[in-house]
């Protein structure tokens, strides 16, 4: 049962992150592989406010709004001038990636390539709650409180707002959108704006339960991947329980085995998925109009 | 003079033994990029290159030439049940299922005490020289060459193009993909050992996914139209933090940071500005001075 | 009068739409057979099912007695099988003769070991390729464009570079889709000439054309397809007259 609630815990971490990544690929066909480096970005930011006195609680909503800016930042400087390629799928990955470089550079040289930790006080201690016979900390669940609000707020603005409807008719077809008289510019921008956002909240909570440094993206990029794929890629119910499964098997597998095969079940699992079901557990099979 | 020219060989060798290792790195991704495959599990491929090179020399005691050819052999026997499979993938999830394979070996690697895992193995016997790294490239080069302009070639450029009209044109596309998988995987074993033993070690943090990305950026800021274009993108992006090292204290930026940010910057500038890569600047610049003759006329 | 293809009862459905719903026809050695019917017909899913692209869900396909169905598009191609598609499918980035050149695949004898030891046979095999590529591209009257890169050619020059590139593996069946879309009516009498031709030199032909006037001036015999069923097969003339066709080109206008 605590390899559960750690399960959960982490899971959830794996999910919001997940679910950034997966909603700009449902929206544009393209993977951002500068998720990561905002995750990591928002990790520091929120470890710098912190450092300056700003209380967590401040601290946390300003971070997500910088790593949404940064979303943004993104989206207008790298997928944007490749929008008519043909190969856009292609090298919007090879963009994201040179931006993730420049990330991950400038986090390097602001702050160095040490890790870091949030002072100890940041989150209010006390005695773990005990919940069936587990052991649950503060921590582990603020973490999942937050994450599952920002599911909660997702799923709301995605199927009960006129913002989500216009996510979702993007998704399916941009042209049909366009004529429909939907600003799929903005849309997009909004949509990046959304999945960095996520990514950054993923970033903080991360950071608040482990460590903070420049190459924190990297591990949890490549479970990123696996989750989206796991849960079917642009399928954001999907990422969320394959975010949630992946979490659940580590706590487990590691308990079981040991540490060292935490890694190698996120990869083989991706691996077999691919070959066996490429759809994941929830995704369509991706057939796009233009 | 001669001295002179013999300190300079002194310093800058290993600058040029490591343009060579990443032209060969980066002409193995190439080798499936060139027909349209986004295979990014060379790391993988290279790693166990490299530590079967290593376990024959130093474990063994076999002679250099017998583990190269094991180099080579050994990765691509691994592509084979590789590909089959994943070759069906497109696009973005063949990358993803590459990416997935490269980490599978890496993390194998850590957890294999008979490896030393995460350590790596350390005093391996320095067999690599120079002129064996541009004998290779110089192979794989000609390799190239021959394919341009063969049935072959223009077989592995239509299947680029569109691979379903490929098809119905006789060519087995799925073949010509798992060759061109086979093919890269060799090449980036061969590198694997030659710097195993150019560098004395091997470790599997040396293989992980930043270094695949590294092979993809050399081979897309020198240009994938031309076979030569990564070896000019290997080069380029080789020597550039050697210049940056100089630079780095003038304008008070830590020299990894900076090395970092530049290779962000140029790959961000050649993908939005010169997508055909470093290569493709003759051509374009050629275009353009005939286009503003036109308009001139 | 013997077939060359022999679609019997094909069958091949997309999710809930029978594409094509127990079509049966033949095309016979040399004729130049016809493949009509209104947009949705089912036409070019005939086509995709006969070279490989899409495997039927039922019904077979005959090559020269040969069941085929199902197999990979390359084997098809290998049977003898070329084919042109309804959107241009040239490859944009490679010159006309270079196209050509890719459909010479099947018919080059080239070794790699010749080519890789640089031997003078491989030199004369790739000069021999060329040789033909540039005189296919003669035969369509478009040799002096044969630098030009397939982007850049006129869309009547694209589509008759796309029929040169089939011919080049020398197939036994030509499949057409729609060759002569777009076109103005002097590239249509010209493309008309060439299939002419290409018939009377052995080639079997199986062409969707939504042009009627050239499709009664070249066929041999004409099927027509509405919702996936052939509703009528014959000459032109009876075709032409046939009071199922006359309903369903009307009841697609109305």
């Amino acid at each position: 049962m605590q390899q559960a609630v750690n399960g959960l815990f982490l899971g959830s971490i794996y999910a919001l992150f997940a679910l950034g990544y997966t909603l700009v690929f449902g929206v544009l066909d393209i993977l951002n592989l500068a998720h990561a480096a905002v995750f990591m970005l928002a990790s520091f930011g929120a470890l710098t406010l912190v450092g300056r006195g700003l209380h967590i609680l401040a601290a946390f909503p300003l971070a997500v709004l910088l790593a949404g800016v940064l979303g943004l930042v993104l989206e207008r400087i790298a997928f944007r001038p490749l929008r008519g390629r043909t190969d856009s799928n292609i090298s919007g990955l090879i963009s994201s990636l040179a931006m993730a470089t420049v990330f991950v550079a400038l986090a390097l040289q602001i702050w160095g390539p040490n890790v870091t930790r949030f002072p100890f006080a940041t989150l209010p201690s006390g005695r773990p709650i005990s919940f069936l016979g587990a052991g649950i900390s503060r921590l582990q669940l603020t973490t999942m409180g937050v994450a599952l609000l920002f599911f909660l707020a997702l799923w709301w603005l995605v199927t009960r707002t006129r913002l989500g409807r216009e996510i979702r008719a993007v998704a399916e077809s941009p042209r049909a959108a366009r004529i429909l008289g939907v600003n799929v510019d903005r849309v997009i921008a909004a949509s990046f704006f959304i999945s960095s956002a996520l990514g950054g909240a993923a970033g903080v909570l991360f950071g608040l339960a482990y460590d903070v440094e420049a190459d924190m993206g990297r591990s949890v990029e490549l479970k990123g991947l696996a989750v989206i794929i796991l849960g079917g890629m642009g399928s954001m119910p999907g990422a969320v329980l394959a975010g949630l499964t992946l979490g659940l098997t580590e706590a487990f597998v590691v308990a079981r085995f040991g540490a060292s095969y935490r890694d190698a079940i996120s990869f083989a699992g991706l691996f077999l998925i691919l070959v066996l079901r490429p759809r994941g557990l929830l995704g369509q099979a991706a057939l796009r109009e233009a | 003079m001669w001295e002179w020219l013999g300190d300079l060989y002194g310093t800058y060798e290993s600058t040029l033994a490591y343009i060579g290792l990443n032209s060969l790195l980066a002409l193995s991704v190439y080798a499936t990029l060139s027909c349209g495959q986004l295979a990014l599990g060379n790391a993988g491929f290279m790693a166990i290159g490299a530590y079967a090179a290593t376990l024959l020399t130093k474990s063994a005691g076999l002679p250099f030439p017998f583990a190269l050819a094991a180099s080579l052999v050994l990765p691509a026997l691994v592509a084979v049940p590789l590909g089959l499979p994943v070759l069906r993938l497109k696009g973005v999830f063949l990358a993803i299922a590459t990416i997935g394979f490269g980490e599978v070996v890496r993390l194998g690697i850590v957890n294999w005490d008979f490896v030393n895992g995460a350590q790596g193995i350390v005093a391996i016997p320095q067999k690599t020289a120079l002129w064996m790294i541009f004998l290779a490239l110089a192979a794989v080069l000609f390799a190239f060459g021959r394919l341009r302009g063969s049935k072959w070639g223009f077989a592995l450029e239509a299947i680029r193009e569109d691979e379903p009209a490929a098809r119905t044109m006789g060519i087995p596309t799925t073949s010509y993909k798992l060759a061109m998988l086979v093919l890269g995987a060799a090449i980036a074993g061969l590198a694997g050992a030659l710097e195993a033993h150019y560098t004395f070690m091997v470790a599997p943090n040396g293989f992980s996914f930043s270094r695949v990305v590294d092979m993809l950026v050399f081979a897309v800021v020198g240009g994938t139209i031309f076979y030569w274009g990564p070896i000019l993108g290997a080069a380029f992006l080789t020597l550039l933090p050697e210049i940056l090292r100089e630079v780095a204290p003038l304008v008070g930026i830590e020299p990894g940071p900076l090395r970092l940010m530049v290779n962000g910057l140029v790959l961000l500038a050649v993908i939005l500005f010169l997508p055909n890569g470093l290569a493709s600047l003759p051509a374009r610049l050629r275009e353009r001075r005939a286009a503003r003759r036109a308009l001139a006329a | 009068m013997s077939a060359l293809l022999e679609v019997e009862r094909l069958e091949r459905t997309f999710g809930g739409v029978r594409a094509v719903d127990g079509a049966s026809f033949a095309v016979r050695k040399g004729e130049i057979h016809g493949l009509m019917g209104p947009n949705g017909a089912g036409k070019t899913t005939v086509i995709n099912t006969v070279s490989g692209l899409l495997a039927p869900t039922g019904g077979q396909i005959r090559l020269d007695g040969r069941a085929i169905q199902g197999l990979r598009p390359h084997v098809i191609a290998g049977l003898g099988v070329a084919r042109t598609f309804q959107n241009i499918r040239l490859f944009a980035d490679l010159s006309a003769r270079d196209n050509v050149l890719v459909g010479e695949h099947l018919v080059r004898k080239a070794s790699l070991g010749a080519r890789l030891l640089m031997l003078p046979a491989a030199a004369e095999e790739e000069r021999r390729a060329k040789e033909r590529a540039l005189a296919l591209l003669e035969r369509i009257g478009l040799a002096e464009r044969a630098r030009e890169r397939a982007r850049n050619l006129s869309y009547g020059e694209q589509r008759r570079v796309e029929i040169a590139r089939a011919l080049a593996s020398e197939p036994r069946l030509l499949l057409l889709d729609e060759p002569t879309a777009g076109m103005n009516p002097v590239e249509v009498k010209a493309v008309a000439a060439l299939i002419r031709k290409v018939a009377s030199e052995g080639h079997s032909v199986l062409l969707i054309e939504h042009n009627v006037k050239l499709v009664m001036d070249v066929c041999d015999r004409i099927t027509v397809l509405d919702f996936g069923k052939v509703i009528c097969e014959g000459e032109p003339a009876a075709v032409a007259k046939d009071p199922a066709v006359i309903a369903a080109y009307l009841g697609a206008q109305a």
